[in-house]
């Protein structure tokens, strides 16, 4: 392959086969650096990869199967565990599907409340990855910053719902309640200071040299073949394909706010990271013009159908005793009709092609799930590279276990 | 076709144009085109939707199977979802084939990333697509001796007692 040639270290590796000997390495399934449950059987010669074979489905758990016997609003805690990295982003996405289904429009201010905590979900996850991307390059302190900052996240999702890695948050129609005070001051609070913490974490990696003498050119992949493979989200933008499904098909009123989308031109291990630390930048900005345009108004529709009424209203009349009940039964009408409804999860476009027949449970629910499309293009990406970017180029494109094996 | 922006009904009435009798069917469902064609044309005309000058589907967004059990001689639906990043369009295509004999052409000569979608859609309704480089099970053991998406399958233990689904309408 001619992308051997350019790298630089080659003049300190043989390229020649030592003595025609081709290693099997087993990679995985529960390796520390595949994050995940995955396995990846290499041949190597050297620390040369020749061929790479994945194995995925270890954590299968037949989440579509499931679904077909479940509610719709018992569907939502399924959707925490794809991208768990990211769940709000899952979560609210399905609402919104389950939403178009049933022709329920939300308040705007229920879309300015969804798009902060899918923003606050995408930092967090970016977070992981590019940090994650520092560990494998032996740069562990740059993790343990940005994990600080994590965790604030994760507070905030338990002043929203209550639970902070599967959230389930939101409900369909809006949320359960309406942003606490004490969200707000953590937001608030989270505004103010993360970027300092967060320009510590891109002062470690970004201009670091040796950082980038490492990423730069590792895992590559042109935008034909991004485009081909299906890739989506940081990925994708990283080839130089400003693809993304906010800007796209905007959902949740994306189309209000101003924010660029960063691109790459390589679409290599080090474009992958930039694009994702301009992306964190671009989040904020989105959390504070959400935080700043915020209508007026309440935090979920009226759908007494979908929107489980206030506890103390069960027990007095009977409307909402008998919604109760039938939400809780799954006992609620809904259309008949096939819907497709693509959100950007933080690592692509994260799609449910929805199928009713009118019955308590969809008739058909598929994910698109956009790291198990990705994925696949694995094998080429690192075929004649060093062993060392493989690992790299895996925690580069974010892979998340959950997500692949659905 | 002009480059005024792709419609469902401009994008139909192209399709209809190349292909006539091909379209056995066609709807709208919640704004997006549904266009049903005959299993044994889909790489012809998926083909044709991606190299189309004026329509450029060059994403396939998604790929997936349904089982329609009651409906005879065409038990499975193969379903893609197609993209055109330059146009911003989003359709449809399905194909509908029988569970007897659930045979369709791959679509990975198009697609690099239909390998794995139709390896998945092979695991879970034993689709079999042919022209596939490598038809294996992809989330399932390889042991398995069914798809386990298809309706016959319950998804709980039917020996069990202890539940009774009536009480649930289901």
């Amino acid at each position: 392959m001619s992308q051997l040639d350019t790298r630089n270290y080659d003049k300190f590796v043989s390229t020649e086969t030592i003595d025609g000997e081709i290693a099997t390495l087993n990679l995985g399934p529960t390796h520390p650096a595949t994050h995940g449950v995955f396995q990846n059987v290499m041949k190597v010669d050297g620390e040369r990869i020749i061929s790479s074979e994945p194995t995925i489905g270890y954590i299968h758990r037949a989440f579509e199967k499931l679904a077909e016997r479940r509610p719709y609003n018992q569907i939502t805690p399924i959707t925490d565990r794809l991208n768990y990295c990211s769940s709000p982003i899952n979560n609210l996405g399905w609402h919104m599907t389950v939403e178009k289904l049933a022709g329920i429009h939300v308040p705007k201010k229920v879309d300015y409340m969804r798009v902060i905590i899918m923003e606050l979900a995408r930092i967090a996850d970016h977070l992981v990855c590019n940090s994650v991307i520092g560990v494998d390059t032996g740069a562990l302190t740059g993790f343990t910053y940005v994990f600080q900052e994590r965790e604030k996240i994760y507070e905030m999702y338990e002043e929203v719902c209550g639970a902070r890695l599967t959230t389930n948050i939101g409900r369909i129609g809006g949320f359960e309640r309406e942003f606490s005070p004490v969200f707000m001051a953590k937001l608030k609070k989270f505004l103010k200071e993360f970027h300092i913490k967060f320009q510590e974490f891109d002062n470690l990696l970004t201009r670091n040299r040796i950082f980038m003498d490492r990423v730069i050119k590792a895992g590559p992949i042109s935008a034909e073949k991004a485009i081909s493979y299906g890739f989506t989200g940081p990925n994708l933008r990283a080839a130089g394909v400003d693809y993304d499904v906010r800007v796209m098909n905007p959902y949740s009123s994306y189309e209000d706010f101003d924010f660029i989308i960063p691109v790459g031109q390589d679409g290599d291990t080090y474009d992958r990271f930039i694009v994702r630390q301009e992306e964190i930048r671009q989040s904020l900005s989105i959390i504070q013009q959400a935080l700043d345009g915020m209508p007026e108004g309440a935090h979920h529709t009226d759908v007494p159908a979908f929107y489980l009424p206030p506890k103390e209203e069960v027990y007095r009349s009977m409307e909402a005793l008998i919604y109760h009940f039938k939400i809780v039964m799954g006992e609620t009408p809904i259309p008949v009709g096939e819907v497709y409804h693509a959100v950007e999860g933080a690592n692509g476009e994260l799609g449910y092609y929805l199928i009713s027949d009118g019955g308590r449970t969809p008739y058909r629910l598929h994910f698109r799930r956009p790291c198990f499309i990705y994925y696949q293009a694995y094998p080429e990406m690192v075929k004649g590279a060093m062993l060392s970017d493989a690992i790299l180029t895996m925690s580069s494109m974010n892979v998340i276990a959950g997500e692949l094996d659905a | 076709m002009s480059m005024a922006e792709l419609n469902n009904e401009n994008v139909l009435k192209a399709l209809t144009d190349a292909f006539g009798d091909a379209l056995l069917h066609s709807e709208m469902q919640f704004g997006m085109l549904n266009v049903e064609i005959p299993a044994d044309r889909n790489l012809d005309i998926i083909g044709w939707l991606k190299s189309n000058e004026s329509l450029k589907m060059e994403f396939l967004t998604d790929l997936c199977a349904v089982h329609y059990p009651e409906q005879k001689g065409r038990e499975l639906a193969v379903v893609y979802h197609l993209h055109s990043w330059t146009r911003n369009y989003r359709m449809r295509i399905k194909c509908f084939v029988s569970a007897q004999k659930p045979e369709i052409a791959s679509l990975t000569g198009l697609y690099n990333a239909a390998n794995w979608m139709e390896r998945e859609t092979f695991d879970f309704y034993g689709v079999q697509f042919s022209g596939h480089p490598d038809l294996r099970r992809i989330l399932n053991m390889d042991e398995m001796d069914y798809h386990p998406l298809l309706k016959q399958y319950a998804l709980e233990d039917e020996t069990r007692d202890d539940k009774d689904d009536s009480f649930f309408g289901r």
